[in-house]
């Protein structure tokens, strides 16, 4: 038995509009970043799912090229995390407000 | 040609890849070359970066006139590509000028800086030529992330930090949108290639979800280049990144990303252009507008320039907003006067950048009220950084004259004269708060006496790039001759 390829994508829309409400609302710097982690994984599933529909692998091929980013993203964007909230005490966004208009 | 033989003889055009391998073994060098120099030479990275992207300004040059693709039509070698390769190597020659100084004194990890540099550079060289969904994403990942490490280099300055932290959480959100959209374009049409896409989603137009990936890529690539509303991060991080990073993002990142919004609205959806024009006609008119109008309240001179450049990058989405496949001799003008605007703007803004640096370079200030009576401390100076703002402004004797002129007269050719009248009303603007800087510096009296001296390195770099400027005033005929309908 087979799941049908809308069901997949409906997941993976869900789980995007997830990431994106979760990146815009909350103010711990990680956890921002653990949402935005989340919309690249729907677009794999997305990317994943039309490669089997379309019966060719170029989709699956580039959802190797987004892991690899995503795993770059997640070491710069920790280091300086780090760095901030070593010097702060926090990882707050609405505490990092030094620079404005 | 059967799979087995493709694998062991894959027919790979490695000329038409050579500047992007050059670039990519020279920063390899410099990284491997930083781990064997003594601290109080490690400034030799520089040298040996300016040879790398020597040696890639020769392979751009050796391909000079050439059309090819290789690797199945990923990469694509025109006189656009071409062009924009060439234009990232000289943006990098002048980085390296202005960053010389500034990371040798400071003692930031020379090595690692002049290493991330060039491999943010290769993205944008990679970029140019780039012709397929997933080439085009990895060079745009390959200009951001290092150049985030770049923003956050120093690392007990609170400033930088907050600076990357910004820039890193934007981009990275820009990216995850991007992609959505590209996912969803790759559903629709069943292939990542520009050409491909372009023939299969002519025949779905109206489907909402063509409109609806379009406008996700569009989002993406919008924060990529500061346009409004999606501009937030960049004044606060150029503020508080070092001024030669922040000069590279102004330039070489901005237009990057210009490359790929290119590549994608005349190659890849140009038919269904009716419905995404008016998209860009909005962005276009409120970057132009709202970068002008906080432009005018600035008191600080990177932000100045910050607001500036985003003003700036709405005169080139003017371009993108006139994209019509029916009528092709409008579009061919849409295309070349962007190009022209592009390589004039990458010259002008990085000119005014290197006169901040040099005058903070001494005085340690990036205040505006600290240029008054430039001209009496230092002559060189104020008439270099007057020249490059009156070529932002827009106003003879400089090549950014002619920039504003030729999307005036695209924007009037395809007869959308609303849009070349927001253009003019906000060069007007523009001319007041560049005016005023000039005004500042050759008119008002200093409050200190005391003489500016500038590194030869950088005045240099600065008057050779104020010549060329006005050399292309007088002779537009350089520029044009770069500006290609290759691309479409």
């Amino acid at each position: 038995m087979s799941v049908p390829p809308g069901y997949y994508l409906a997941l993976a829309g869900l789980m995007f509009s997830v990431g994106v409400v979760g990146a815009l609302t909350r103010r711990n710097a990680i956890v921002i970043f653990m949402f935005i982690e989340l919309m690249l994984n729907a677009i794999n599933l997305i990317f994943v799912t039309f490669s089997r529909m379309w019966g060719h692998v170029d989709g699956q091929i580039l959802v190797f090229f987004v892991l690899v980013v995503a795993a770059a993203e997640v070491v710069v964007g920790l280091a300086i995390i780090l760095v901030i909230s070593r010097r702060r005490g926090t990882a707050n966004v609405d505490d990092v407000s030094l620079l404005k208009w | 040609m059967d799979l087995a033989q493709a694998i062991a003889q894959p027919s790979v055009d490695w000329h038409a890849l050579s500047p992007d391998i050059v670039l990519a073994a020279a920063a390899c060098m410099v990284l491997i070359a930083d781990l064997f120099l003594p601290e109080e030479s490690k400034w030799l990275a520089m040298p040996l970066s300016a040879a790398g992207i020597l040696g890639t300004l020769a392979a751009v040059v050796s391909l000079a006139g050439e059309h090819r693709t290789t690797l199945g039509g990923a990469v694509e070698i025109d006189t656009f590509a071409l062009v924009f390769k060439g234009l990232f190597c000289v943006i990098g020659l002048i980085v390296l000028a202005m960053s010389f100084g500034y990371f040798r004194s400071g003692r930031y990890y020379q090595g690692e800086y002049y290493f991330l540099m060039l491999c943010s550079l290769l993205g944008g060289v990679v970029i140019s030529s780039a012709r397929e969904l997933v080439t085009l994403f990895i060079a745009l990942e390959l200009i951001s992330i290092p150049a985030i490490i770049m923003t956050a280099l120093r690392k007990a300055d609170v400033k930088s930090n907050e600076a990357a932290l910004k820039f890193f959480l934007f981009s990275v959100l820009s990216t995850a949108v991007m992609l959505y959209g590209m996912s969803l374009v790759y559903g629709i049409t069943g292939s990542t290639k520009l050409d491909e896409i372009r023939s299969s989603i002519a025949s779905s137009a109206d489907e909402p979800l063509v409109v609806l990936s379009v406008i996700f890529v569009v989002i993406g690539f919008a924060f990529k280049i500061s346009a409004v509303p999606f501009h937030f991060w960049a004044p606060d991080t150029y503020e508080g990144a070092p001024s030669p990073v922040a000069a590279f993002l102004s330039t070489a990142s901005k237009i990057g990303g210009f490359v790929g919004l290119l590549v994608l609205m005349f190659r890849a959806f140009p038919e269904v252009a009716d419905t995404w024009r008016p998209a860009f006609a909005v962005l276009a008119t409120l970057t132009m507008t709202v970068g002008n109008l906080i432009a005018l309240r600035q008191q600080h001179i990177i932000r100045l320039l910050a607001y500036s450049g985003i003003a700036q990058s709405g005169y080139v989405l003017v371009t993108l907003a006139l994209i019509d496949p029916s009528r092709p001799e409008a579009n061919a003008q849409a295309l070349e006067s962007a190009i022209v605007y592009l390589v004039i703007y990458g010259i002008m803004d990085l000119g005014a950048f290197a006169a901040a640096v040099a005058f903070a370079r001494k005085t340690g200030t990036y205040f505006l009220s600290d240029y008054a009576g430039l001209w009496r401390r230092s002559p060189v100076l104020a008439t270099l950084m007057a020249g490059f703002l009156l070529s932002l402004a827009g106003t003879p004797p400089m090549a950014g004259a002619w920039a504003k002129l030729f999307v005036f007269a695209a924007a009037i050719n395809s007869e959308v004269y609303w849009l070349a009248a927001v253009m003019g009303v906000n060069a007007v603007i523009a001319a007041w708060y560049y005016l005023a800087v000039v005004k500042r510096m050759f008119l008002d009296s200093p409050e200190v006496d005391e003489p500016i001296e500038v590194p030869y390195l950088l005045r240099a770099t600065m008057g050779v790039a104020a010549f060329a400027l006005l050399a292309v005033f007088i002779y537009p005929a350089f520029i044009t001759s770069l500006a290609d309908r290759s691309l479409l």
